[in-house]
């Protein structure tokens, strides 16, 4: 069990400091989520649900404590290395999609391959490859601005895949749709996370929680040991 | 991410930030543009002035005789005496007493009125030697200048300036035409090619006859020997000052003078004029330079800012790219190719702006602009080093943010 842990959060804390006021927005998170799992993290805004996707992402780095990735401590890493990690092992989607907007969607998927050294030939192949496993396959020459919100979040979606990272990484994917899209949305997490992969969302909404197979809760820089979901959602998980 | 990649990705951000990237360019563009034309017209003007100078006859002395003065004791100007004669010339002349004189042409001069039929023209004729067009830097644009024997033998030939032909030629072949002065009639042998005005001086409208033709038959004066200006040609610019020391010796022993400061001519040299012209041109290239320069400083504070603005609105790009896995490297290189690429681009433009105005103003105001290449390059390197530093200087500061805080930045 503990060689199949893909993220393992020892103790970890979070101190954001601006001049004299400090304020520690995670006070020791222990945290290991396996293989193949499917995650929620679940929390009102200002819980360190964010502070938590920034450090589970190499976004931001721990103040103190230990992380791994895939057995890797990455907690003392510089910029270079934690670059290095972020490209190989996580794939990020954001709540605003952050796709470029002079790009066409392909050119959007393969921009992490190009980073890892990728030859060209077989990032288009892969980027092809990864937008039609999202239901793209006829919009690869649109840019941003021609697909609507949850096309958008489905190329991002595919560009986070393409490099077949370790660790998918949601930050309120569905914040920016409508419901139906949010649906759609939350459909392809489920298939991916049915093809084998490591699936973390990081939501504020409950019913987005309850499709996951585990709920983990932040409140106040802590994880709570018993997820307190509201009475009707908790019980049908 | 080689470097092929990096270009092509550079490139791609160029395009797709179009208008900040047609301004940025059109900044370094003006400013290289106007920096080569204000050192060119600044070099222009030099040149010109100095060309102008030179056109007054190069390594000249003049000399003029001296004051008389009256039995009252009363000094009249220089130049009314009439001590310099033709064998003063001839004497300077001689290569044994003066060695670093290259070539002697003395000249006396009045107003007449010269007639072609009914049309007639008013200008002053010059008595002088065969060695006039060599001393003075004339040119003939028609015929020929006369020869020794029409000096010798006082012949009734006449050269004129090309103003002078168009008066009383129009704009006929004047060379081989004949013209009378005071019903003695002359051939005109020869036109010569313009040169413009100095001071008040027009060159161009003279005529110019052997200084025996000119004593016999047009001088006015009662002392048909004397002269009114000795021009001297030094061997070189840097014989000048031998030149003008064995030109004073030699005339003061002909005039039995023992005392220089007694002397009755004077000695002038352009050396002076031309030393003076030369500083007044370089302090106006000093001015110029620094007006270039300001132009340079403000196209580069222009570039400067698109390109910290630039860089500033693209830290969310720059943080969502490297949680791609964009490393802090990749980033410096894409956004010196983007700030070199647009610097070049202006950079190139601007050069071809410049030199294109430098070449067909000109035409259009009269004056000349040199390019200098110096200048050129000067200003390409500072416009794209500006670009350069301030494009690539703000863009690796966010690189080494964390992806977090460039991702939050608005």
């Amino acid at each position: 069990m503990a060689e199949a842990a893909v993220i393992r959060l020892d103790n970890v804390r979070k101190v954001y400091s601006s001049g004299e006021i400090e304020c520690e927005a995670l006070r020791g998170v222990s945290l290991t989520i396996d293989e193949g799992e499917y995650v929620a993290v679940v929390g009102p805004s200002g819980s360190g649900k964010s502070t938590l996707m920034n450090i589970l992402g190499c976004l931001d780095v721990a103040t103190e404590g230990r992380y791994e990735i895939a057995g890797e401590d990455v907690s003392q890493m510089d910029e270079v290395d934690l670059a290095e990690v972020r490209g190989r092992r996580i794939g990020f989607v954001f709540q605003q999609f952050n796709l470029l907007p002079a790009m066409s969607a392909w050119r959007n998927v393969e921009l992490p391959l190009s980073y890892a050294g990728v030859g060209p030939a077989e990032r288009k192949r892969r980027a092809v490859a990864a937008l039609e496993s999202v239901g793209l396959g006829e919009k690869l020459g649109n840019r941003p601005g021609q697909l609507s919100g949850g096309q958008q979040q489905r190329v991002a979606i595919a560009r986070a895949l393409v490099t077949e990272p370790t660790l998918l990484l949601a930050d309120e994917p569905t914040g920016n749709l409508d419901s139906a899209s949010a649906r759609e949305i939350l459909d392809v997490f489920d298939q991916v996370h049915r093809s084998g992969r490591t699936v973390v969302l990081i939501t504020h909404d409950w019913d987005v929680a309850r499709r996951t197979d585990r709920s983990i809760e932040v409140r106040d820089g802590m994880i709570l040991e018993r997820p307190q979901a509201p009475a009707s959602q908790a019980d049908e998980s | 991410m080689s470097w092929g990649e990096t270009i092509r990705t550079g490139l791609a951000a160029i395009r797709s930030h179009a208008m900040r990237s047609v301004l940025t360019i059109v900044g370094i563009l003006i400013g290289i543009a106007a920096v080569i034309l204000t050192v060119g017209l600044g070099l222009g003007t030099q040149k010109d002035v100095s060309e102008s100078i030179s056109s007054l006859g190069s390594n000249l002395l003049i000399v003029r005789p001296g004051s008389v003065t009256s039995s009252e004791g009363i000094r009249g100007g220089f130049g009314s005496s009439t001590s310099l004669t033709l064998d003063d010339a001839a004497a300077l002349g001689s290569a044994v007493a003066a060695p670093d004189i290259a070539d002697v042409a003395a000249e006396a001069s009045t107003s007449v009125s010269l007639e072609n039929g009914d049309t007639n023209w008013t200008t002053t004729v010059t008595g002088t030697t065969t060695s006039w067009p060599q001393v003075r830097s004339r040119t003939l644009l028609q015929g020929e200048f006369f020869s020794d024997d029409d000096a010798e033998a006082g012949a009734n030939v006449i050269v004129l300036g090309s103003e002078t032909a168009a008066e009383l030629f129009g704009s006929a072949w004047a060379a081989g035409r004949s013209l009378t002065i005071d019903s003695v009639t002359y051939e005109v042998i020869g036109v010569l090619a313009e040169q413009g005005s100095s001071d008040d001086t027009n060159l161009d409208d003279l005529a110019v006859v052997p200084m025996a033709t000119y004593s016999a038959q047009i001088s006015t004066s009662t002392t048909g020997a004397s002269v009114q200006t000795i021009y001297i040609q030094a061997t070189a610019q840097d014989t000048l000052s031998a030149a003008y020391q064995e030109a004073e010796t030699l005339l003061l022993n002909l005039h039995g003078i023992t005392d220089a400061s007694a002397a009755d001519f004077s000695i002038s040299s352009q050396d002076a004029l031309v030393s003076t012209a030369t500083a007044v041109y370089r302090t106006l290239t000093v001015l110029l330079v620094g007006i270039a320069a300001i132009a340079l400083l403000v196209g580069g504070i222009g570039v400067m800012n698109i390109m910290l603005v630039s860089v500033t609105e693209r830290t969310r790009e720059i943080g969502l790219r490297k949680a791609l896995g964009a490393k802090p490297f990749a980033i410096r290189r894409q956004f010196l190719v983007e700030a070199t690429t647009l610097g070049l681009v202006g950079g190139v433009l601007g050069v071809g702006l410049g030199v294109t105005l430098a070449l067909a103003l000109p035409t259009v105001l009269g004056s000349s602009i040199v390019v200098s290449w110096p200048a050129v390059f000067g200003a390409l390197a500072v416009a794209v080093g500006i670009g350069v530093v301030f494009g690539v200087y703000p863009a690796t500061r966010a690189a080494k943010l964390a992806p977090v805080d460039a991702l939050r930045a608005e």
